[in-house]
This record gives structure tokens, sequence and C-alpha cells, in this order.
């Protein structure tokens, strides 16, 4: 059997993956994004990761994309395909393709190739993109589309639908739509006349993707926001955060008109810095808005001491924190699960925060709304904590579901409901028992509706107190809020296996790796069941997953395993049970390296 | 403003008497010129028969900020941190932009470190009215220089001030303030006064009133001391209020010495020129004579600047005639079908 044949034989359909290998401020997003949606619609389960660096142009980015059947979404550590335009990483990018892999590379770069266990294809990018008819300036950006279309043909994909995306994606603009497929085309054609196929690789048409859309987690939070109700926003620009308030500001004037008067019912502030984006937004939220700001670990830093003064003043606000690497600037463009530790223990004192972990874009819609029912009904801020992976890339998933319940404002009395209960409320007394008081807000004409916001001690009546048995009385009553808080909160996500031992922890982005980890160590005889960990302070079924099995492998995203220490902090009695099995370097997890961890760690 | 008299209680247009508008008794030092202006705020507050609900209250940290207490206890209030009431304000003001927002700040919390957000809430022309109550120290941590501090100002315990002081006014003026004025807490009239105008004010209206600290900070010839003040203090022009509903006219002032300037519910202020020729609608001429005052060494007070057409911040906005926080959830929440939209475009 010849080379040739051997590597066809080990034919491999809609199951691997494709690094494109550029130079940022290239334009190679547009291409990236058309070719992530073509195979999208051919109904392959799809995943996309941007690498790039903290940087406008001129430095070496990667964008992969994952096709896997069967569903697979998290990082992969070896490419089999290699789209190679950027000549200063091109000798380094080839030592990560696998036997048999497959090198698209632009005919210019003259470096040699050094490896004999690859197909390379070159594409006469330059020439193909000199020939096409736009304007000198586009010719360096429609130039990417030249490898839409070598990678197309040579894929197997059917130009009409390479067209009908194309269609899509530039809205119709006829201009746009053509002059990109003209050169698609143009080397659709050129590689079926030049290219022999030499390897494995191929897609077809399946029903993977059913009822799902493409998304970024940033553009989920954000619509989730606004069907949430979300009415004020103040926010500072920081990586990888910035598109949520970003895309806050795309959606609202075509969603967030009033009804009936064609006013807006949303305001978005961008503030001097992020102490001011969270006053901001704790004024509004004071004042009865549902108010959200985003940001990432630096801002998070910042809005502490402000969001000590919500926890104390029991006002209700939305934080994204959607993390990028610490400490200190780290790397600013890269995914991390590492303010964790944080957020729980932010701002001075004695504090407490409702944190939300979601782990799908879908989720962080729909956390997008939930997070400001929780927020209002329990009086405290809710932080949920998204992160790069999420929020910058391209994901698919379920379609966003329209808020399955009304909105919950929580405990307001405006002046009907005051006047009822005018002789026995206290803006901070418990009157229902569950820890949380009835609040009024500014603007109602009840003449005993107001009270002094204050983060000096303060009683139950709102009046100014240092008496030392008030002041334990009132921190008493809010914790007891963080109970009554669990019933509102979302449950963890557990999936079991018929006997397995040996639990698996892990939460937000981590998980589409976890999945994956589980069932190649179950193909191992391995089986483990999964918990993946959605709010803190934790539920009881967290606490009764850890108690049901003997081990519990905790899988995160940092290095000190900080989902680890707060389950062993908050569950003293399993401490030995729970091991950390955390790694950071700026990519996320893949599920080779959490099944080899667990792997070895069992083998002991 | 209607008066009874008899055995009722004196009570203004709103139906309201000067008790409706007070707030818990001042835990500040005796003689405090804080509590003095806490005083003039209940005056003009009363006198121009605002509701108390329909007006806020905040302030950051310090002495000054401890005051909101002490005036309209039946006005929400929020006491932020040490700095940032500016932003505070702003997000809460959009709850409910048809309520009267007032802020009392500090030399230490506007001019260290709140002066970021100081400026950057002038810059937006976020309606509301700014008090600093400006000592010259600060008072809570035991006197420690403030960045207005008089330069080679002696405090015992802190040596000589080495540097320059920020000068309020000026910063307001140079971030583009549409209303900034400076009083002395010892001319209650002229505060009272100035207070009135800047509630009429439709976008921010800084004062800046200097408030001798009784405690740390009063020694003779000193910027921020009682007998300074009253020995240099130079009014630019006596000023009146005259609210819009009101048939007195005004008799004080001769035709020749005095400038109108219209606020925008219609009111006026009068302004009585003194010694020279002095016009409030002019910013270079503003800035001027508060150089010129920096030179001479005199408290210059009264209407520094006024534009009373500059755009609001609520004016960038697009925003409904119904408070904010009154909306319901059909107001909020988008339809079912915009969902279906949305998701059809992210195939």
């Amino acid at each position: 059997m010849t080379e040739e044949n051997q590597l066809q034989t080990a034919s491999k359909v809609n199951d691997f993956c494709i690094t494109f290998c550029t130079v940022n401020g290239s334009g190679s997003a547009t291409a990236n994004n058309l070719l992530f949606r073509c195979f999208f619609r051919m109904g392959i389960p799809v995943s996309g990761k941007n690498i790039f660096p903290s940087n406008i142009q001129g430095l070496p980015t990667w964008y992969t994309i994952r096709l896997s059947k069967k569903g697979y979404m998290g990082r992969v550590e070896k490419d089999d395909i290699v789209v190679a335009l950027n000549p200063t990483t091109f000798a380094k990018d080839i030592t990560y393709l696998v036997p048999g892999g497959v090198l698209f590379y632009a005919d210019d770069i003259k470096t040699p190739i050094e490896r004999s266990d690859i197909v390379a294809y070159p594409m006469p990018v330059k020439k193909l993109a000199r020939e096409a008819e736009v304007a000198s300036n586009m010719r360096d950006y429609i130039a990417n589309m030249v490898y839409v279309g070598v990678m197309a043909q040579v894929l197997g994909m059917s130009l009409d639908l390479v067209y009908e995306t194309v269609n899509f994606q530039f809205k119709g603009k006829k201009k746009a739509v053509d002059s990109n497929f003209a050169v698609i085309k143009a080397a659709y054609d050129w590689a079926a006349a030049n290219l022999t196929k030499k390897d494995a690789y191929r897609v077809e048409p399946m029903d993977g993707n059913k009822d799902c859309i493409m998304a970024d987690g940033n553009t989920a939070g954000a619509l989730g926001a606004i069907y949430g109700g979300v009415q004020f926003s103040g926010w500072y620009p920081i990586t990888p955060a910035t598109s949520l308030p970003e895309a806050l500001n795309e959606f609202i004037p075509q969603l967030r008109k009033d009804p009936v008067t064609g006013k807006d019912t949303c305001i978005m502030v961008q503030a001097e810095d992020e102490l001011a984006a969270i006053g901001m937004t704790i004024g509004a939220g004071w004042a009865g808005l549902r108010a959200m700001t985003a940001t990432s670990g630096p801002g998070l830093s910042l809005m502490a001491e402000y969001l000590g003064l919500a926890y104390y003043t029991e006002v209700p606000v939305v934080v994204w924190d959607v993390q990028r690497v610490g400490p200190s600037t780290g790397l600013p463009t890269r995914t991390a699960q590492g303010d964790l530790t944080e957020t729980y223990f932010l701002s001075h004192g004695d504090t407490q925060f409702i944190i939300l972990i979601p782990g799908s874009v879908n989720e962080c819609f729909e956390m997008g709304w939930k997070a400001f029912d929780i927020a209002e009904r329990i009086q405290t801020p809710v932080i949920v904590m998204s992160d790069l992976d999420f929020g910058m890339n391209n994901w698919v998933t379920k379609k966003f579901e329209y808020p399955d319940r009304p909105m919950d404002r929580g405990k307001v009395l405006w002046e009907e409901e005051l006047e009822k209960r005018s002789n026995e409320w206290g803006r901070y007394l418990d009157l229902d028992g569950d820890g949380i008081p009835y609040r009024t807000v500014m603007g109602n004409q009840h003449p005993k509706s107001a009270y002094f916001a204050r983060g000096t001690g303060h009683d139950e009546f709102a009046r100014y107190n240092e008496d030392q048995v008030v002041w334990e009385r009132v921190l008493g009553r809010i914790k007891k809020k963080f109970e009554t808080a669990k019933a509102y909160l979302p449950k963890p996500e557990i999936q079991t296996l018929d006997g397995a031992k040996i639990g698996v922890i892990t939460m937000g982005s981590a998980d589409s790796a976890v999945l994956e980890a589980r069932d190649l160590m179950a193909e191992a005889g391995l089986k483990v069941d999964t918990m993946r960990v959605r709010a803190i302070p934790f539920t009881q079924e967290v606490n009764d997953f850890i108690a049901a099995h003997e081990r519990c492998y905790v899988v995160e995203l940092n290095r000190d395993g900080q989902l680890q220490q707060l389950l062993s902090l908050e569950h003293p009695a399993y401490a030995t049970r729970l091991i950390s099995v955390a790694h950071m370097d700026g990519l996320p997890l893949s599920a080779r390296w959490i099944k080899d961890e667990i792997t070895a760690r069992e083998e002991k | 403003m209607s008066e009874q008299t008899g055995n009722q209680m004196t009570v203004n247009s709103a139906g309201l008497s000067k008790n409706d508008y007070r707030g818990a008794p001042s835990t500040l030092c005796l003689g405090c010129g804080h509590n003095a202006i806490a005083n003039q705020i209940i005056a003009a507050c009363y006198e121009l028969n605002l509701v108390p609900e329909k007006v806020v209250k905040f302030s950051g940290i310090g002495c000054s900020s401890k005051s909101p207490t002490y005036f309209l206890s039946r006005s929400f209030g929020f006491n932020g941190l040490h700095g940032r009431m500016p932003s505070l304000a702003l997000g809460a003001m959009f709850g409910d932009h048809t309520l009267e927002a007032i802020g009392v700040s500090g030399d230490g919390d506007t001019a260290s470190i709140g002066f970021g957000q100081f400026k950057h809430t002038v810059r937006r022309n976020l309606p509301m009215v700014y008090i600093v109550e400006n000592n010259g120290v600060y008072g809570l941590t035991k006197g420690q220089f403030s960045a207005t501090a008089d330069k080679g100002l002696s405090l015992k315990k802190q040596g000589t001030n080495p540097y320059l002081p920020i000068d309020i006014a000026m910063e307001a003026l140079v971030s583009g303030a549409s209303f900034v004025a400076r009083s002395f807490a010892g001319d209650p009239k002229q505060v009272k006064e100035l207070i009135k105008a800047a509630f009429s004010h439709k976008g921010i209206a800084v004062i800046d009133i200097i408030s001798p600290c009784v405690t740390f900070n009063n020694q003779e010839g000193a910027l921020h001391s009682y007998t300074f003040g009253k020995e240099h203090e130079v009014p630019l022009h006596d000023i009146s209020y005259v609210p819009p509903r009101d048939e007195i006219t005004v008799e004080d002032f001769e035709e020749g010495t005095s400038r109108e300037v219209t606020l925008f519910d219609g009111s006026s202020l009068i302004l009585k020129k003194l010694e020279k020729e002095y016009d409030p609608t002019n910013r270079w001429e503003a800035i001027h004579m508060l150089e010129d005052a920096h030179r001479s060494n005199e408290l210059v007070t009264g209407l520094i600047y006024i534009d009373p057409d500059q755009p609001t911040m609520y004016d960038n906005y697009n925003l409904p005639d119904e408070p904010l926080n009154r909306m319901k959830e059909s107001q909020l929440r988008p339809s079912r079908q915009s969902l279906d939209a949305i998701n059809a475009s992210m195939i």
C-alpha cells in the first residue's frame, strides 16, 4: 500500500482540528468566522478558540476550529490541519501537526517544510488576491478568502452552501457578497484544477446542531440582561469584558424603546474608571433600577470597596467578571478561572457575595436575566463569573430561551404598600424571618418612605448606630439572607454513570473539556460522575455529591485550585476527599490533560 | 411663599413648615461652619417650597459628608464612599430624573480622592447642587492638610504645607461647569441665596463654601479661618433669588447696577455689582477674576459663572417622562418574537 492510500484509509470525517496561523489586524477573523459558520450550517458540531496577543496589529494570532461529530467543544492540543499565513511562526506552527496532518500555506512563504509525514498544499494567495476586482486597500483583507475557497474544495464542501453563508454573513450586501465570493470561487476552482487530494480529512453534512445558534458569551450575557430588563449600566472598557457593554449598546436601541412612548428604558454610561462604573451602578441599583456593570480582574479589584458598601447597605446590582489571566495586568487576552477566591472574599470586613457561574453561552444568556431576579430578591450584589473563553469566542449553543417566569422585583414597597405597613416598617427590619427586609426607593412620596443609606453602623431603621449589640444583630441578619438565597440559586448540574465511585467537580468553561475527559476515561475503564457548580453559596446538592463519592477531583483553570479550596472550606468534613486538578497557562483546559492527571492519580 | 399666622405654624406654599425640612441634631463640633451651611440648606429648601420627598441627598466621607443627616430627614439619601459620591449620585438620579439632587462634599472628598469623579461629573453636567464644605483640613482624622490648604500653613503635628492649594471653583470652571459659586459659611444670607439659585439651575451647580474648622484649622491669617474670611471676603455682588411666583419686586436693586440671570424654570437671579463690572456669563472673565483674586489674596464670593443653557447629562438621553424606577415588566422585557428574531440572526 502506498503512503497515500494509507492516509486515505484512515478517513477522518467531521472530527478534526484546524488552526489558522495569521497576524493580528490582517482581517482573518471574517474568513475564520465564515468557515466556522459553514461547518455549523452543515450540522457539524464546531467550536472556535482565538489565541491572540494583547496588541492591535502585527503580532501572531491563532484561531482554532474544532469539528467534533460527538459534540466535544474543549480545546485539543494537536492540529490536524494548519493554515499557515504567518512566515514568522511558520516553522513552529508546523510542529503542532499530527502525523498525516495537512498544511495549507501561502506559497510566498519560502521557509522549508521539514516534515515528510504531513500533506502540504501551497495556495497562491497573493496571485489570486491581485486578480480580485476590489480596491487595492481591500486586497490584503480579501486575500483571506483564498484559504476559504481552497479549503472548501479540498475538504469537500458544497460551493452553494458557501455562497449562502457568505450572503448571510455579509447581510446580503451585494457588493461585499460578490467580491468576497468571487475570490472564494477563484480559489476553489484553482484548487480543483491544481491540487490532488492526498489527505484523509473531509466534511459531510450531518444533523448535530439542532435548535442551536452561534454566539459568544458576552453577547449572550448582554442579551440576557436586556431580556432581564436591565435599566442602567455604568461601565469602563477592559479586555475581555468590553464586548459585553458594547453588545448592550448595539442591541438596546432596537430592543429597549418603551413600547408606547418610544423613549429609552435603559441608560448606558461609559464611566471614567471602574471606581465610577461601580459607583454609578450601585447608585442606580439603590434607586430601584436593574443595574449592572461588566469588568475583568483588575476592574473587579477596583470595585471591591464599593461592593462592600452595597453588601452592607443591601443594594442589588449585577457585576459580570469576564475573567482573564492574573495576577496584575497578567495576560489580558488569555482565559482563566482565577478570580474565584477574590470574588468569594471580596472587600474588607465580613462580607459575602452571590456568585453565578455559567457553563455555556446559552447559560450566559439565562444567567443574564436571572442575576437580576436574584439580586433584587436577596437585595445584594450578584457577581456572574464568565471568562474570556466564553466571552470572546464563538460557540455553538442552544437557542436562547425566553425567560420562563415573570421578573422577581423582590421586596419593594411603593406608597400604597408602605401605607399598609407604615407602623411596622424599617428599612433593615426583618419582617418575614427570611433575613430579607423590605426596601423603599427614592421617588416614593410617602412621608415615611425615606431613609439615609450609609456604610457606617446602622440599626434596623437605618439610623446611625455604633452599639455593639445592634452591629452584631444587623450583620447576623444579613448573613441569614444568604441561607435564604440558596433556594433561589441555580443547582449544580450533575451527570452520573452507573457504578461510578469517583466524582469530578468543575465549573464554567472547563466543563466542556471535563465532559470529554469523562468519556475518554470511561472508554479506558474509569467511570466518574461529574458535577458542574453553578452558584455560590453552595447548595445542599453540592454537599451531597461530595458525600456520595470516595474521592472528588476538582478541575479548574487556575494555579491554586481555588474552587477546591472553597469547597474544602465550606465542607471541612470532606476536605480530604477533594483533590485539586488545576492548571493555568492561559489556554483552555484539554480533555487529554484532565484524563491524564486523574488517571495518574488513580493509578497511584 | 404663603405665610399663615396665629396659632398655626408658619408654612410655605408647599404647606410645609420649616420643621419639615430639618434633620437629626448635628454631631459636629460646636461652631462648625458646616452646621451653618446645613441650616441654610434647610432655609433655602423651605423658601423654594421644595417637597422633601422630591429631593435626594448624597455625600462621600468626612465631616462634611455627615451633614446630610442634619437636614431634610424626609428625603432619601445615600452616604457613599470617600470621593465617590458623584458616581453614586449619577446612577441614582437616572432612577428618577424628576427629583432634585443635592450633594455635600468636603475638600478632601472632592479635591483629593474624589478629584476625578468631581471633574467628570462636572463635565457631564449632571443636574445637581454640589456643595463643597471647604475647610482646608482633614477634620475627621484630626487635622491633616487637605489639597486646598494654603501653602506655608503650619499645623500641629503636620509641620508646614509645602504645596500650592487647589482652587475648587477654578477646577470646576476649567472642567466646564455650568454654575460655579463661592461663599463663606459665615455669610448665611449669601450661602442661602446661592443654594436657592443652585437648585434652580438646570445643570450641575458647584458651590465652594469656605467653612472654617473650629478645631483643627482656624489660625488667624489662614484662608479657611473665620478671621480671614471675614476680613478678606470680597463679595462679587449681592444676590437675591426671586422665585417665579413671587410678586415682590427687586426693590433693593437699583436699575443700572443689577444684572438679571434667567434660570431654566423662569425664575431669575439678580446680581448686584459692587466694585466692578462683572459678567458671570463670561467664562474667560471668571477665570481671569479668580486668578486676580489669587494674586491679591482675596476671597471672592458670589456667583462666579453661570451658563443656564448648557445641555445637561439628561439631554444626552431620550428619557421618558415617567421615572425609570417606576417602570413595569411590560415596559422592560422585550417580546418573545424579538428573541426569535435574534436567534434567527445567529445561524
